[in-house]
This record gives C-alpha cells, structure tokens and sequence, in this order.
C-alpha cells in the first residue's frame, strides 16, 4: 500500500512532516540524545524477553512503543525508566549509566507513571499531586513555595485544578488518570514515560488522555515516550514510533514513514490496509476483512501442504 | 498545597515544614491523655495517691513514702508502659504501612509469637534470668521477623505475600511455643505463662533504660524515612520513580519495627493487639491518608496505660495483667476488622 506516496498537503501534514524530520535529524544525532538503551538484554529471573535491544529516545520527540503482547514493550519502558536492570547492556541517561545516578537525580530527570498505581485511601488530589514534588523536598525542605506553584500548575494543566479537595478514589477513571498524569507532571522532569496510560479508558477519555501528552510535548517541550496498544493512535499522536516484536526493533522513524501495511503484518501478523487518516492525514490501520483473512491463510495452508 | 488540611511553616533561608492541622491537634490530645493517664495511674494501687500529690511528688515536693512508691515503685512502671505502648503503635503502623494491609501487624505476623519462642527457651530450656528471659525475647523476634522477611521476599516484598507468610510463620513459632510449655516443669510453665500473657507487674528502672535507649534511636530513624513510606503507599512502581529507594528503606523500616516490636515485648512480655488497633484507631482520628507514625505511637502509648488503668481499678493491683485486657479489647476489634475488610473486599 502505498499511502505514504499520495499523501496530501494539508496545513496538518506538513506541520507533522516538518517534525518528523526534526525527530529523524534526532535520531542520526544519536550520542546527545538524552535516553538510551544500548544494547541491553532484559528479561524477568531465567525469562530472557529482549536480547541486546538498542534503542534512541529522540530528544523532545513523542515516542511511542507498539507491539503484539508480550513482545517486550512495557519491559523496555521499564528498563529505560531504571525499574528493571538490564542483565546485559546499558540504558544511558545523559551520557551516564542510569542505575548508578543517585535515585532522586534521577527522579528529577525522568518521570515514569506505571501501570499499577494504588491511590492511598482517603487521599485528596490536590495531596496526591503534591506527592510528586518528592524528588524536589528534603527533611528540612518539605514544602515549598515553589512546590505549591508546580502543583497548581500541574493540575492546571492536566484540567484537574478544581478537584483539588476531591478524593481521588471518587472520581471516574478518566479523571484518575489525569491526576496521576498531574502527578507525575508535578516531578518536572523533562523526559516522561507513560505505560500504557489509555488501557481502561473509555474512548472519549483515551484521546483526552492523548490530547493532554502531545500539549504537553508540544507546547511544554517535553521528551514523552508513552507504550500504546492502539496503533491507530500510535500512528496519530506519535513524532517517532518504535515497533517492536519479540524483543526486538522492527521498525523505527516517523508513522508516516514506517507504517505500511507489510510492517503491520510482520509485527502484528495482521493483514490490513493504511490508509490515510482523513482527519489528520496520519497512517491509519484498517485490519482487512475476516473473509479476505481467511481465504489467505487457507491458500498459505495449502502452498505449505 | 496549603490547602484547609494543611499549613506549610517557611523561613526565609528556604526550609520548610508541611504538617497536618488536624493529626497534629490529635497528637497535642493523645500526648495530654497518656499523661493525664499516668498521673492517674502512679495514683492507683494498694496504697492509693491523690492526682496533685503525684504531680507535687514528680517534680520532687512529696514526702518520703510517697516518694518511694512514685518515683522507685510506679513511675518506672508507668514509664515502661509508655514506651512499650510507643513502640508497639510505632511498630504496628510501619508493618501496616509496609504491608498496605491493616491485618499486617506484628501480632497477626508473628513477631509476638517469635519473641515468645525467645523467652521460652530461655525460661523452660535454661531457667534463665529476668535479663537473659529479654535478651531472648529481643532475639527471638528478630530472627522471626528476618525469617518472615526471607519468605516473603520474592523480587521486591509485596504487602499480600507478606501478610500470607507472616500468618504461615506464626501458626509454626505458636506451636514450638506449645511444644516448649509442654516440656517445661510446672515451676518454669508457670512463670512462662505469666510472661506470655504480657504485663507491667513488678518493672522497674532496669526495664525503662534498655527501652528508652532503643526509641531514643529508633524513632528519629523512622521519622526520617517516613517521607519515603508516605511514598511507597502508591506502590513500589511510583515511589520507586519518584526516588524512594523502595527496597531499602523497607528493609531498614522494617528491621526498625522488628526491633521496636520485639523490644517492647522483651520488656513486657507479648502486649497483644496495641500493634494491630493503634495505627488504626489513630488513622480514623486524624483521616489522613499516611502512615500516620506520630499519632499510632502517641496512641499506643495511651492505649496501653489505659487498658493498665483499666485492669487495676476493675480487679485490684496487680490482679489481671494488661496483656488480658488489650487481648479482649484487641481480639474484638479483629473480628470487627475482619467483617469490614470482607465486606470492601480486601481479604
């Protein structure tokens, strides 16, 4: 399919194209990106799930990782956020080995918000987004003026200001998620990782969700680097896109460049078509029909016979 | 954010200190209880002395006699009831907190019943004395509490397991313990079962010191890692990306609550339920989310010389060791914490 050839030139386009470019400049600069992974092998106890994976955080780019389950996505995330040790390899965070920076630097560099957070019972937003300031504070700086203005901010930003006395565990999942997102914003940290941060939201707050990272790449400058399992909304929001499958780096560089309907069979085993996304011009992902699929696979059945 | 919760106090060289209004009242009025409470009960025995006399006494203006059975008889048992109760409350909110689980507390755990085992078999295996019946006491709990900690270990110490092991390890060191009493003569059994059930009968100054030493260290530390705890709350994956070094400080934390634990119990003897009702009760006094160390240890405190108060006026000094009455009260509280647990769904 080649939907990437015909492309037209709407004002959208171009300002997504443009970036691109940026991003793919990024990427031949590897040395001074900010984050990498160099040839790391990760995996769980004796489960090996990548082997010598190398990859590039562009500098101010919205990455995002997709793949098939369990190809190794929320693994990478959690190596490039220091949560899990590379058994081989490095991630590098400004030129040093992340695991021996000081954990509150750190802290104060890159942001994670994992999957699995616990909201503590009985916890106002306006407290949990404060919990963010952590790496900031010390004993004897617990709350500063400065705190208080990031976190008003944070939750300024995120739309979640007003809910600053509400407990967090009587609002509706969208809502949640914006104050973990308000959180996680209260750390400043120029580079951010999200894993997964749309899984259990309904549509509507997905691309809320999304909305808010690519206002936050684009109008705060900040490094976001976010695991999806839509690939449509990879494609959309994404400046540079990681495909990974079975631990490695099938594809990487802008949506517009990479997705085509043979990586999509090769990562995700699915035939489709791309087409483009008459909204925004993006490669989107049209999964062929059930017919068609299985006439294939019975026609590849017969030719392996 | 200062919000109606809580005041941040500033200086202009740029330190600050956040604290919340209404924990912090709770602490002022648990503080005045505890010490209401111990006026008043270095006041009561066979020999009984009016609140002010006890008062007039302490800051060394009370005659002869009473001077003798305040400060040489019943202060220093006063004093060993305090900071038992401290760091049980103290203790029990770290297990608490680190296990995210209300049923995490040392006795549910089994670090009582380790430090037991401890005292036992320097009771019935050695007839040791009052000092070695501590040491192994103090010893006893700490081995438990590594043994609890090497099980539940797995990549990270999560709040559930450790819970499930903690019960598993109990139910083994309770039947040593009954193993040990059976094989004790009736001399040494007796003694045994008067340490187990826990009481502040006959504590003197040799007790207080060891004990106030242990907190004087003790609760500066944990003090100082409670901003991590108040982290770890959002689980490890969070406050591991916000800077806490998570494995480390629960170690330590929890090294430090074993400690606590089996110190009070080496003084005491197994104090039952201060551990598992402290935290709670003072959590839903001050409702803030929180480990809320202060207050479950001024709490604690207060528990513990009240239920001794308590145990005195209704059968005479001496007569009913405080552990029974804490035990009862404790015992009830479970069940009731049991039934609300199964109805959210958490157990």
């Amino acid at each position: 399919m080649s939907a990437a050839a015909n492309r037209n030139t709407q004002a959208l386009v171009n300002t997504q194209a443009h970036k691109n470019t940026q991003a793919n400049k990024n990427t031949r600069r590897s040395t001074v990106n900010r984050l990498s992974a160099d040839n790391v092998t990760l995996g769980y106890d004796q489960r090996v799930i990548a082997e010598k994976l190398s990859v590039e955080i562009p500098d101010n780019s919205f990455t995002v990782i997709v793949g098939p389950n369990a190809c190794g996505k929320s693994t990478l995330l959690r190596a490039l956020s220091r949560m899990l040790k590379p058994s081989e390899g490095r991630v590098l965070l400004d030129g040093q080995v992340i695991q021996s920076m000081p954990a509150k630097k750190v802290a104060r560099t890159l942001g994670l918000l994992p999957q699995s957070s616990i909201a503590p019972d009985g916890i106002t937003v306006g407290d949990l987004v404060g919990r963010g300031r952590y790496p900031h504070q010390g004993l004897l700086r617990q709350w500063s003026a400065q705190d208080e203005r990031v976190v008003q901010e944070s939750m300024a930003s995120t739309g979640v200001a007003e809910l600053a006395d509400r407990y967090v565990d009587e609002l509706s999942g969208g809502q949640r998620q914006r104050v973990w997102i308000a959180m996680a914003l209260a750390q400043q940290t120029p580079l951010l990782l999200l894993d997964e941060p749309t899984t259990y939201l309904d549509i509507q707050h997905q691309i809320d969700v999304l909305d808010l990272c690519a206002e936050l790449h684009e109008e705060q400058g900040r490094t976001l680097v976010a695991v999806l399992h839509d690939l449509n909304h990879a494609a959309r929001y994404a400046t540079h896109l990681i495909a990974l499958r079975e631990g490695r780096v099938i594809a990487e560089g802008a949506p517009n460049d990479i997705v085509t309907a043979e990586l999509v069979e090769e990562v995700f085993g699915l035939r489709c078509q791309v087409i483009d996304d008459p909204e925004t011009g993006t490669p989107l992902v049209v999964p062929a029909a059930r017919k068609a699929r299985v006439k294939v696979a019975a026609a590849a059945a017969t030719e392996a016979s | 954010m200062t919000t109606t919760r809580t005041r941040a106090v500033r200086t202009r060289g740029g330190l600050s200190v956040r604290f919340d209004v209404r924990a912090f009242t709770v602490v002022v009025l648990l503080l005045v209880a505890a010490l209401a409470a111990s006026v008043v009960l270095i006041g009561t025995g066979d020999f009984p002395i009016p609140a002010v006399d006890v008062l007039k006494t302490l800051v060394g203006n009370g005659n002869a006699g009473q001077e003798f059975i305040v400060n040489d008889l019943r202060l220093p048992r006063v004093l060993v009831g305090l900071l038992v109760g401290a760091s049980l409350g103290l203790g029990g909110a770290l297990f608490q907190s680190i296990s995210r689980n209300p049923l995490g507390s040392p006795d549910v755990l089994g670090v009582g019943q380790g430090s037991t085992a401890g005292a036992l078999i320097m009771i019935v295996l050695f007839s040791g004395s009052a000092n070695e019946v501590a040491l192994g006491a103090l010893v006893g709990g700490l081995v438990t509490g590594f043994a609890i900690y090497l099980l539940a270990w797995k990549r990270g110490v999560h709040g559930y397991r450790l819970v499930l092991v903690g019960i598993g390890v109990s139910a083994i060191v309770t039947a040593v313990n009954g193993y040990l009493l059976t094989k004790a003569d009736i001399v040494d059994a007796a003694r045994a079962i008067v340490w187990m059930t826990g009481s502040l009968n006959g504590r003197d100054w040799a007790q207080v010191w060891p004990l106030l030493v242990l907190c004087a260290v003790l609760v500066p530390f944990v003090l100082g890692n409670a901003r991590g705890l108040r982290m770890m709350e959002m689980g490890d994956d969070v406050s591991y990306a916000l800077g806490v070094r998570v494995e480390r400080v629960r170690l330590l934390l929890m090294l430090a609550a074993v400690l606590l634990t089996a110190g009070a119990t080496a003084a005491a003897g197994p104090v039952g339920f201060v551990a598992l009702t402290a935290p709670q009760l003072a959590r839903r006094l001050t409702r803030s989310p929180g480990p809320n160390l202060v207050p479950s240890m001024c709490m604690g405190a207060t528990l513990l010389i009240v239920a001794d108060w308590a145990s005195q006026r209704a059968f005479g000094a001496d007569q009913l060791p405080v552990g029974v009455v804490t035990g009862v009260l404790g015992g009830i509280y479970l069940l009731w914490l049991l039934v609300t647990e199964r109805k959210a769904g958490r157990i």
